[in-house]
């Protein structure tokens, strides 16, 4: 390894005054991750992450079905008086919904010219409102920034309570860390003019979360 | 327009007397801490989750190598490179060679490491193109000014500054039209920046927290700049000191409770992005390559000496926003890269006590930084052993040294120091006592050029005790 | 701690006049002797005093801050108790001396020793001593500084308005940003005096803007900074110290102000 790599361990390691490297790792709480503090919930977690959603300036449909999805899109596009131009991640949650024919439709990742995306969350955090957006070939990370109005659908059953409890679910159900991990709680914004909050900086303008209860 | 440490003080007074600046800085002034305030009292266990940080951090520190190097093999194992500099030209040096020698148009997300190795100029030298994509980042580029604050890069311009700027540099678009509403801003540096993001050949960001457990690097941020930066370019490239390394997701949650609400007031920004090496193989966009450069840059010998805790600190801009000297001065008149309080202690550290003199003793000691910093870091006790440092080493003025010495003297002689202390209260009480005040007074121009001195009452406690008694 | 039951012989306290009031306010020192007295408290006023050592400490000369450290350490040590009527001064003793002497073991366990029996004056009054009563009366509204010391490392904030609180005729109007630093930094007022003028000039357009009549505050360091932008800005707003208050002794002209 480089010259650089090596000073820079002999250094840290001088400084702690040790000189080799450890036998074993440290013992560390992160071995037992329960530990953390977590902030009390003042509400049933379903309940706090629509709230929390909401004061992120994101709004949220609650549908009973999965094929809601299509009427729940229709009205949003609608509200907000948008062509049904989308592009739409492959998520198995949402790839078998039954879009009006007379819409344009596409998969993979999000171009410029692309104004709307529609994803599928793997989890969403109560005590936050975020959306918790693993990447993969029916999730692409450009869907999740290029389009100025981002729709993201997650069912209820995958909404926990902390962080830490998404963690633990990314844990048991992916093998290896995604290339890209997104926690997005709201839409893009900035304050850098003048400290005014302005939405839609360089990201989606609006953020809009389905959330499918049954 | 960098300026120089070593020019604080008139740095400082011209800020001052800034107009513009003083108003951009009365416009920011209780934002900040107003939301911060409210942030904190909503989260009831934000003192237990201070404590937790302070220990995951701690124990960061204390097994260092252990995590850095657990991190390395993470990034590897997930197809990454990473890169090691001591100094900010081997950084340099680094990145310059991953882009290769040909030219290429470079986004950048907010980075302070980046700042702190002059990166923009080391790119532009090698002829590449640099934009800063982070909207305060690409005002204060086009302004060819270094940043002002370390979360909000361009604080101290005003709207009309603003204004002007888009005017003049966004002509060559064919965008004429004068915006000077805050929305018309924002949409026309979207515009302008969304093209260069669609082009761009590499992305460089920084990274707020290294994850050894998964390799990952972190960037907190709230307007998906970083986000646009390293997705779409074929190279990302991350810039991050060797202290950003945490063990595990669950410590990095731990941070992320405290960060934005101690930054902006938010309980989370909006985008927490975790990256973990290159594009899967089935992955439909991300970069092709992926490259960590850890700087070191001094900071391997501050570990385990008096500035440790510096070590912890997670860049959040709350010492400086609770600062009542920066706040009245503005970011650039301390003369490098870090301002306010956090900066105090590491511009020294950094570039030499000798070439940053003022800087810590330029404050009050009133403790403000140290009570809202979210990692618990002692920075006013770290300014005064600065202080301990420079007067050591003789750095301070001879006058003002001979001063305190004289005073010392006196100090420690009670007997002596009362007859001379009721002396001169005996005359100055006599002088000004009508008055009950000073409007001038030799060897006191210091304090008399911004107030009256009161007079001493006639006679000093001391006297008029034993005297009663 | 609750006082002393009514048999026992009156607690000793040491007073640390503090260097600022011996030499600009003495009426502050026997505003704290009074209040003491009445608390029942047996009053001393050790003459190996000078200052506290914070022009050396925040100057960098560590050893002279020793050499005054173990000079006030050896005055107050035989006392049950060190007051002085300055929370920066209390927070040096407290907070700083064991510091200094740290590599120093006996002196160390002498500061550590005195610390836990140092009190500024209205956290003493209040929290050691629970004086219920206050004898005075003082006809204005006023606003109340926060001294930075004090305030963050002593903790002290309701003591003093707990006491205003039962003075007859006093109004307290808070002004905005309390808590902020006036600018005075001990040094640091002299050394960079414009960055201080700024500073204070923010705090007295907030104590004009709390339209209090008069400004008060637990430290002489402050109040001088205070008062002394005061009046060159022409302001008729009179400065005391808490002590003169609460004792009865705000009758004397006041900080800056001339005699009428
Ligand atoms: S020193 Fe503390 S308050 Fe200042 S930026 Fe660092 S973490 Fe934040």
């Amino acid at each position: 390894m480089s010259a650089a790599r090596d000073e820079i361990f002999t250094r840290i390691r001088r400084s702690l005054r040790r000189d080799a490297p450890l036998a074993a790792p440290p013992a560390h709480r992160s071995q037992a991750p329960e530990s953390n503090v977590r902030p009390r919930l003042e509400k049933d977690p379903l309940e706090c992450f629509i709230d929390k959603v909401h004061a992120a300036a994101g709004t949220v449909d609650r549908i009973s079905a999965i094929s809601d999805v299509v009427q729940a899109t229709s009205d949003y596009l609608h509200r907000h008086g948008l062509e049904p131009r989308l592009v739409v991640a492959s998520h198995p949650l949402i790839s078998e919904l039954a879009w009006p024919a007379e819409w344009k439709i596409h998969a993979g990742p999000a171009r410029g010219e692309d104004h709307i995306g529609v994803g599928a969350a793997f989890a969403g955090v109560a005590e936050t409102g975020t959306l918790v957006m693993l990447s993969g070939a029916d999730n692409p990370t450009t869907l999740n920034f290029l389009p100025d109005d981002h729709i993201v659908v997650v069912s209820a059953l995958q909404i926990v309570a902390h962080l830490e409890d998404a963690w633990r679910l990314m844990r048991d159900s992916v093998t290896a860390m995604p290339r890209t991990v997104n926690l997005i709680t709201g839409p893009s914004r900035t304050a850098d003019v003048e400290q005014t909050i302005q939405l839609g900086a360089h990201g989606p303008r609006r953020l809009h979360v389905i959330v499918i209860e049954d | 327009m960098q300026g120089s440490t070593t020019e604080f003080k008139r740095q400082a007074e011209a800020a001052l007397h800034d107009a513009t600046l003083q108003r951009a800085m009365a416009k920011a002034k209780g934002g900040f801490v107003d939301k911060r305030r409210l942030a904190v009292a909503r989260l009831p266990e934000f003192a237990q989750i201070r404590a937790e940080a302070k220990a995951i951090k701690e124990h960061t520190l204390a097994h260092l190598d252990y995590y850095l190097e657990q991190f390395e093999r993470k990034v590897l194992e997930s197809g990454g490179r990473v890169h090691w500099a001591r100094t900010a030209d081997e950084a340099c040096a680094a990145v310059l060679a991953i882009i290769g020698a040909a030219s290429k148009q470079v986004l950048k997300g907010k980075s302070m490491v980046s700042e702190e190795i002059g990166l923009n100029a080391a790119m532009e030298r090698a002829g590449h193109t640099v934009v800063e994509t982070d909207l305060g980042e690409y005002i204060i580029q086009l302004a060819h000014e270094p940043p002002s604050h370390i979360i909000a890069p361009a604080v101290h311009k005003t709207r009309d500054q603003i204004t002007d700027l888009f005017q003049a540099e966004h002509e060559k678009y064919g965008l004429t039209e004068r915006v000077t509403e805050t929305e018309d801003i924002v949409n026309e540096a979207r515009q302008v920046l969304r093209t260069k993001f669609l082009s761009a050949d590499v992305g460089i960001t920084g990274a707020n927290f290294l994850i050894a457990e998964t390799g990952s690097t972190v960037i907190v941020t709230n307007e998906g700049n970083g986000d646009l930066t390293q997705i779409l370019p074929r190279t990302h490239i991350v810039t991050a000191s060797i202290e950003k390394v945490i063990p595990s997701l669950d410590d990095m949650t731990v941070l992320l409770r405290l960060l934005a609400r101690s930054a902006t007031g938010q309980e989370m920004s909006s985008y927490n992005t975790l990256s973990t090496g290159p594009r899967r193989a089935d992955d439909l966009d991300g970069p092709e390559e992926f490259h960590v450069v850890i700087v070191d840059n001094g900071r391997s010998d501050m570990l385990g000496n008096e500035f440790h805790d510096m070590l912890r600190c997670i860049r959040c801009g709350a010492c400086l926003n609770h600062c009542p000297v920066y706040g009245a001065i503005g970011g650039h008149a301390y003369g490098w890269v870090y301002p306010g309080p956090m900066g105090s202690v590491l511009t020294p550290l950094m570039i030499g006590l000798e070439n940053a003199r003022d800087l810590p003793n330029a404050c009050t000691l009133n403790g403000r930084c140290g009570e809202v910093c979210p990692m618990s870091i002692p920075l006013p006790d770290m300014l005064r052993t600065l202080r301990f440092k420079e007067h050591e080493r003789k750095l301070s003025k001879a006058r003002a040294r001979g001063a305190l010495k004289a005073w010392g003297l006196l100090a420690r002689r009670p007997r002596l120091y009362q007859v001379v202390t009721a002396l001169m209260t005996a005359v100055l009480g006599s002088i000004g006592g009508r008055a009950g005040r000073f409007r001038s007074l030799p060897l006191a121009s210091g304090w008399t050029q911004a107030r009256d001195l009161p007079a001493p009452q006639g006679a000093t406690f001391q006297r008029m005790w034993r005297r009663r008694r | 701690m609750v006082s002393a039951p009514d048999n026992s012989p009156p607690p000793s306290v040491g007073l640390f006049v503090t260097c600022l009031i011996d030499l600009f306010r003495p009426n502050v020192g026997f505003a704290a002797v009074k209040l003491l007295e009445k608390a029942d408290c047996k009053v001393e006023v050790p003459r190996a005093q000078t200052c506290c050592g914070q022009p050396a400490y925040n100057n960098g000369d560590q050893h002279t801050t020793a050499d005054i450290a173990r000079q006030v350490i050896a005055a107050f040590e035989s006392f049950d108790y060190v007051v002085a009527a300055s929370g920066s001064c209390i927070g040096m003793i407290k907070e700083h001396y064991p510091r200094v002497l740290k590599d120093d073991p006996s002196w160390l366990d002498r500061a550590q020793r005195l610390a836990g029996r140092c009190h500024e004056l209205t956290a003493f009054l209040v929290d050691v001593m629970q004086l219920q009563e206050v004898e005075s009366s003082f006809a204005a509204t006023a606003t109340y500084h926060d001294s930075c010391s004090g305030l963050r490392e002593l903790g002290i904030k309701q003591q003093p308005r707990a006491l205003l609180s039962k003075v007859g005729g006093v109004t307290l109007k808070e002004m905005e940003d309390s808590e902020v630093c006036c600018g005075f930094g001990g040094t640091f007022c002299i050394k960079y005096p414009k960055i201080s003028e700024r500073m204070v000039s923010d705090k007295t357009a907030n104590i004009v803007a709390s339209e209090a009549e008069c400004i008060l505050g637990g430290d002489m360091g402050c109040l001088l900074n205070i008062a002394g932008r005061l009046k060159r800005e022409g302001s008729p707003i009179k400065v005391y110290h808490v002590a003169e208050v609460l004792a009865g002794m705000a009758n004397q002209s006041a900080i800056g102000d001339g005699k009428s």
